[in-house]
């Protein structure tokens, strides 16, 4: 039962406010907004409590999505209420930022209107709320920065006609009636997120993959879509399938609307897409990668005769040189030193591209490698001014992160075989499939 | 920006609405009608607009109609009487053809929330209950619960009723779903829907059909079915099994929770249910909703609870991610402490020690404190970590490691040595309180064996009178009296220079009190100052059952899975494992129990019962004293706050009052008054305050709040009679009461005798509690830390 909801700017500014209940007043907002900004740094936000209210809320797109309630419901079903509504306004909106939300503030509460009611969860599938949604969203533009970053994604210079520019799906999915309309688009995506923990002595210590195959679908009616996996894909360890090298994963579980009929013995999903983006398959895998981790690192700390820190990195990355990535951030944690203990960083890197710099609030250097080939070996040397450094600070220097993104490449190897539409659709009708793989967290221990 | 504005664009507006043009320009209209939404969710107060607004209404542009009753639903309660004009136009909309324009006309005219309007509202709820259309079947079922929420005095017709009953059978599943709500809400005063065979049985045939916020509702409201046999049992629980797979978080928890309820009289069978529910909750631990993580690791602490070894091989989970915010990594590293075993502990304990050196303070001293609570169980490898972390010379590392390292020989004096060996280089100066307490501590307890002892102690002395906080000053004189008695020579001056300063100049009264007692304690000799200051300072082995936690049953957790509340206790745990629940220090340096014979203290010390609810979420404190006559004034202000009473199945305990009196001053709760021990009606009057620390961000309510209590012998007139005096008032009444107590004394020897049977000695103590702010569930563990005491006394 949820008595109101709410969406805030970071900022605290109202953007949305729907009271369903009338149990708790509107000052309810500007209180969460006080309670939220002085939280204390060991007290978890996600559930707070005022006067018999729970303020529940959720943080994406930059912005506050609350909840609050009176009666103790579930916190699964309210969480993920309330990242099903962020979804549901993404596929509406089409990007979820301050401005789009500002831009149809209209379209939300139509949106709110119909999926909730008198604080129950009516409804939050798209099929049914397509007949009721009449408001048309506004598109907010797409930040250029984003086109900038896509052109290297899919490597548009050299294949401009066969992909299709990453912001493609972020249009809302009712737009059928403007300019981009009958353009019948259909999107896979398989997103793999790492996470990983090298030892310092380089042994692999924890390795998980969390995957997902998501679907975004902006065809008005689609009866049946077929999804064919990798024959080789098996889950559990007893199984074995297929004689190319097993795609295996651990577990597996489907979106209720799957069909398997077919999954057993030919590795098929069967599914009606609706219209906007739902999670098609999910799946992970502990512990046992098919292949080596994707980065290998090599440092060595040492202080040199000025009372300098020097620190050492080697990056050699294990992709098939065809792959590349992107977005590499490195960050060496160097947890100890305070921040007016720094007094000036000075670097050597292997190539002009790059750049690093020092994050005193982090205290962390960061080094940022915009693309990093397969294959290929990159290194840098940060020379640190610490006064006071003693030799046993220098064991303590902290980990080493690293987030990136690795675009055509799946960890486990998962690929989509094909991807049928039956019937086959009127008009011209375009499926997409992409392949990606974000570092959830990959920590190199020095 | 909402405020520049103001009252001029409001009159803009008001002239856009009233004109013509624009009001036949459809586009321009629905432009216009967007501004004042917007301004309207943005803050700006548009109300004047209502009457405009109320003409908007009638259009046939459904965006337009969507747009204006958004406005109407904010703003009907400021114009009830303008709302009136709106009723007519929805009336007409209910009678539309086109379904979508029936149930929007339907749904608004509930959320008017006018209780004025409901009788133009009930025809059309009645008419929509039949329609057609399933949409508008749904928002009628609510509807009736709207009307109920408006007039809660009102009876909603039965006929009604009956209907919601038969919708429950209605072929659209959000309907159904509905209906349970409506009919939960209405039925409220009666318990809810009432579940029976045939009814629990449609639900979970259909359970299929809903979708997920439907079947987890249906599920929560399965929980109040009992089964009638065991065979019903377990086809209810086969149909759900594969559920407790699902991998939409919410129809696993609520189908975990259903389990759970239903099998709590089978825990074979509710383990197996964890078991099979591990998979999908470890998943939603490593979700990408960062909310979802969270919610999942705090039930996932709960589960450990009971089935410690629920999680062992998965350890790796729970690893913490660079990027993953402070609060998660401090559940995280709580769930790793849990799952520490014989096989993991040395890599859990490498992992641990990466995080010891994070960015975020919490983080760092929450991994120092885990450490520290591996190391009760295991080997010294912790110990070598948490020295090593000295080192580093980080401000609050190094706080953190000392308090850990306190906490940590206190439970495992045989660590003592290398913490001496650690301390002995000691050359920092510490910012920290609650660090220099538990160094402060450590340089007590190990002063013979330090050499610098008096040494570091003398710069603490030095500096005592910039020192600001009273606790470290208590710690401080404790300490060197210690050190003095190892160490008299190094120690007497500062320690004399100490004691002027404490009992001469300082302006606190603990501590001033305390340096008096020393003072005087010093008085009466050297082995009396032993007797006292040793006294408890190692910890008793018998303290094991405190620290290793058996597993608790899961009937203890289940009423509260799949509940806001373990999410609530995430935020307190981290309070909870505060050491300053469970150190030395709340024990050594108390000012009160020095005064009484220490003998006194020590069996409660070993009854880990004591000290064990004092951990359970809420602090007792003797912030501040309480005269007589203010006691009573308050217990008499009978209408306000929460009362309690409760019966005690406790014999008057048989020791002498005084020492009673020493050991409920123990776990913090001052007694006021009390009659001689074989005088009956034997009573006493107690108070306290608590400060509760589950809601430790609610910054209205006063952190302590003032219980008191009376505990009265029960059976017999005797607690009637003084119940009616205490109402009355006075003393000589009182007086009176106790006279005719005695005299009921006789009455109530028969009546122990009748119901109590042979066993004499046993009786029942009735405890009345009262509390003017706070919740009800302080008064209970008062309660609880009351009783263990007094069957303490009993059995002492």
């Amino acid at each position: 039962m949820i008595s109101q909801v709410f969406i805030l700017s970071s900022k605290g500014d109202h953007l949305i406010y729907k009271d369903f209940r009338g149990e708790a007043g509107c000052d309810a907002v500007n209180k969460f907004y006080e309670m939220v900004t002085t939280l204390t740094g060991d007290q978890p936000p996600v559930v707070m409590k005022h006067k018999e209210l729970h303020y529940v809320h959720i943080r994406q797109g930059g912005l506050y999505w609350v909840a609050t309630t009176k009666a103790d419901s579930s916190p699964f079903t309210i969480i993920e209420f309330l990242n099903r509504l962020t979804a549901l306004i993404k596929d509406y909106c089409g990007c979820l930022s301050e401005k789009s939300v500002r831009m149809n503030f209209a379209l939300i509460y139509e949106v709110l209107d119909e999926v909730v009611d008198f604080g129950y969860i009516q409804t939050t599938s798209t099929d049914i709320l397509k007949n009721f949604i009449q408001t048309e969203a506004v598109s907010a533009k797409p930040l250029s920065l984003f086109d900038l970053s896509n052109v290297g994604l899919f490597g548009a210079d050299t294949q401009q006609n066969k992909v299709a520019p990453s912001v493609a799906a972020t249009r809302p999915i009712m737009s059928s009636r403007g300019e981009q309309g009958g353009k019948n688009e259909i999107f896979v995506d398989v997103i793999e997120r790492i996470s990983v923990v090298i030892g310092a002595n380089g042994v692999l210590m924890k390795a998980d993959i969390e995957g997902e195959i998501r679907v975004k679908c902006y065809m008005p009616s689609c009866s049946e879509m077929r999804i064919g996996l990798n024959e080789e894909f098996s889950i559990g360890k007893s199984q074995l399938r297929g004689y190319g090298a097993a795609v295996r994963v651990d577990e597996c579980s489907f979106h209720q609307a799957v069909r398997l009929d077919e999954f057993d013995t030919y590795r098929i999903l069967k599914l009606c897409p609706s219209q906007g983006e739902q999670t098609v398959m999910q799946y992970q895998l502990c512990d046992d990668l098919p292949t080596a981790p994707p980065f290998r690192l090599f440092s060595s700390i040492e202080r040199d005769t000025g009372g300098r820190l020097l620190i050492y990195l080697k990056l050699r990355c294990d992709l098939p040189p065809k792959r590349s990535v992107l977005h590499l951030n490195n960050n060496p944690a160097l947890p100890l030193f305070s921040y007016s203990l720094f007094s000036s960083l000075s670097q050597e890197l292997s190539s002009p591209d790059q750049s690093a710099e020092l994050q005193p609030q982090n205290k962390a250097v960061h080094w940022e490698i915009p693309r990093f080939p397969g294959g290929a070996q990159l290194s840098a040397l940060f020379k640190l001014e610490v006064p006071g450094l003693s030799s046993a600070s220098l064991q303590e220097v902290g980990s080493i992160s690293l987030s990136f993104e690795l675009p055509k490449y799946t960890c486990t190897g998962l690929q989509i075989r094909f991807l049928r539409l039956s019937p086959i659709q009127p008009g011209a009708s375009q499926r997409w499939v992409r392949y990606v793989t974000h570092s959830d967290s990959y920590t190199i221990r020095i | 920006m909402p405020y520049l504005g103001g009252e001029e664009t409001v009159r803009e507006l008001r002239r856009a609405l009233s004109n013509p043009h624009i009001q036949t320009d459809h586009l321009r209209y629905r432009n216009t009608i967007h501004r004042v939404i917007r301004l309207m969710s943005q803050g700006v107060d548009v109300s004047g607009l209502f009457s405009e607004m109320v003409k908007a209404c009638a259009t046939g542009d459904i965006v337009q109609k969507k747009l204006v009753y958004v406005f109407l639903c904010s703003y009907a309660s400021v114009n009830p009487e303008l709302s009136l004009l709106v009723i007519n136009t929805l009336r007409k909309d209910c009678s539309d053809p086109n379904p979508m324009v029936r149930s929007l006309a339907l749904r608004n005219m509930c959320n008017l929330r006018l209780p004025g309007l409901c009788e133009y509202v009930e025809q059309p709820l009645t008419a929509g209950l039949k329609d057609k259309a399933a949409c508008v079947r749904r928002v009628a079922v609510l509807g009736w619960a709207k009307i109920h929420a408006l007039l809660p005095n009102t009876e909603i017709d039965a006929a009604v009723v009956n209907e919601l009953y038969g919708l429950l059978r209605d072929p659209d599943p959000v309907v159904m779903v509905n209906c349970l709500r409506a009919l939960e809400e209405i039925l409220e005063e009666e318990g809810g829907v009432a579940i029976n065979k045939p009814i629990a049985h449609h639900l979970l045939n259909r359970l299929k059909e809903c979708d997920v916020w439907g079947q987890s509702e249906v599920l929560s409201v399965l929980q109040r079915y009992r089964p009638r046999s065991e065979d019903e049992l377990f086809d209810i629980l086969s149909l759900l099994d594969p559920a407790l797979l699902s991998h939409h978080v919410p129809i696993m928890a609520a189908t975990l929770r259903l389990f759970l309820s239903l099998c709590s009289m089978l825990p074979a069978v509710c383990v197996s249910a964890l078991e099979r529910a591990r998979g999908p909750l470890l998943a939603a631990a490593g979700s990408s909703s960062r909310e979802l993580r969270y919610a999942a690791l705090c039930h996932i602490q709960l589960l450990l609870r009971s089935e410690p070894g629920l999680m062992g091989e998965h350890y790796k989970r729970f690893y913490c991610g660079y990027a993953e915010p402070p609060y998660i990594k401090q559940s995280k590293i709580q769930v790793l402490v849990e799952l520490v075993n014989d096989d993991n502990v040395a890599v859990v304990l490498d992992e641990l020690k990466g995080y010891c050196t994070d960015v975020n303070t919490e983080t760092s001293q929450a991994a120092i404190n885990a450490i520290g609570s591996i190391g009760r169980s295991y080997d010294d490898r912790c110990l070598g970590i948490l020295t090593g972390l000295l080192e580093l010379k980080q401000e609050h590392i190094t706080s953190a490691v000392l308090q850990t390292l306190r906490d940590l020989v206190w439970v495992s004096p045989q660590y003592g040595d290398a913490v001496c060996s650690a301390l002995e280089k000691w050359e920092d100066q510490l910012q920290d309180t609650q660090g220099r307490g538990a160094l402060l501590w450590l340089l007590g307890v190990y002063g013979d064996r330090l050499s610098g002892a008096p040494y570091i102690l003398e710069d603490f002395i030095d500096g005592v009178r910039s020192e600001v906080s009273a606790e470290v000053k208590t710690e401080l004189l404790t300490a060197t009296l210690r050190v003095f008695l190892s160490r008299p020579a190094e120690t007497q001056d500062m320690m004399g220079r100490l004691l002027q300063h404490c009992i001469e100049e300082e302006l606190d009264m603990c501590v001033r009190d305390q340096a008096l007692l020393y003072y005087r304690l010093l008085h009466c000799g050297i082995e009396d100052v032993r007797r006292v200051l040793q006294c408890g300072r190692r910890s008793d082995l018998s303290l094991g059952p405190l620290i290793g936690r058996p597993p608790e049953p899961i009937s203890q957790w289940a009423s509260i899975f799949n509940t806001l509340e373990p999410l609530m206790l995430g935020a307190s745990s981290a309070g909870n494992s505060d050491p300053s629940t469970l150190t030395p220090y709340t024990l050594t340096s108390h000012s009160e129990p020095m005064t009484s014979d220490p003998h006194l203290m020590t069996p409660k010390l070993k009854d880990p019962d004591l000290t064990a609810p004092a951990c359970s979420g809420q602090c007792l404190s003797l912030s501040s004293t309480l005269s007589p006559e203010e006691f009573e004034r308050l217990w008499l202000q009978t209408e306000k706050g929460e009362f309690l009473e409760a019966y005690v199945m406790c014999p008057v305990p048989r020791c002498s009052p005084e020492s009673l009196q020493v050991a409920l001053q123990l776990v913090n709760i001052q007694t006021l008054a009390f009659t001689a021990p074989n005088k009956l009606p034997w009573k006493m009057y107690l108070y306290t305050h608590s400060s509760h620390t589950l809601t430790p961000h609610s910054s209205t309510t006063p952190p302590n709040t003032l219980i008191l209590a009376e505990v009265l012998q029960a059976g017999g007139d005797g607690v009637k009679k003084v119940k009616e005096e205490l109402i009355e008032d006075q003393e000589n009444e009182r007086e009176e009461s106790v006279k005719e107590g005695e005299g009921g004394e006789e009455r109530r020897g028969e009546m122990s005798g009748g119901v109590g049977g042979e066993d004499g000695g046993k009786g029942e103590l009735l405890v009345r509690m009262r509390q003017y702010t706070g919740e009800k569930t302080t008064l209970t563990e008062f309660l609880s830390v009351l009783t263990t005491v007094l069957n303490a006394q009993h059995t002492a």
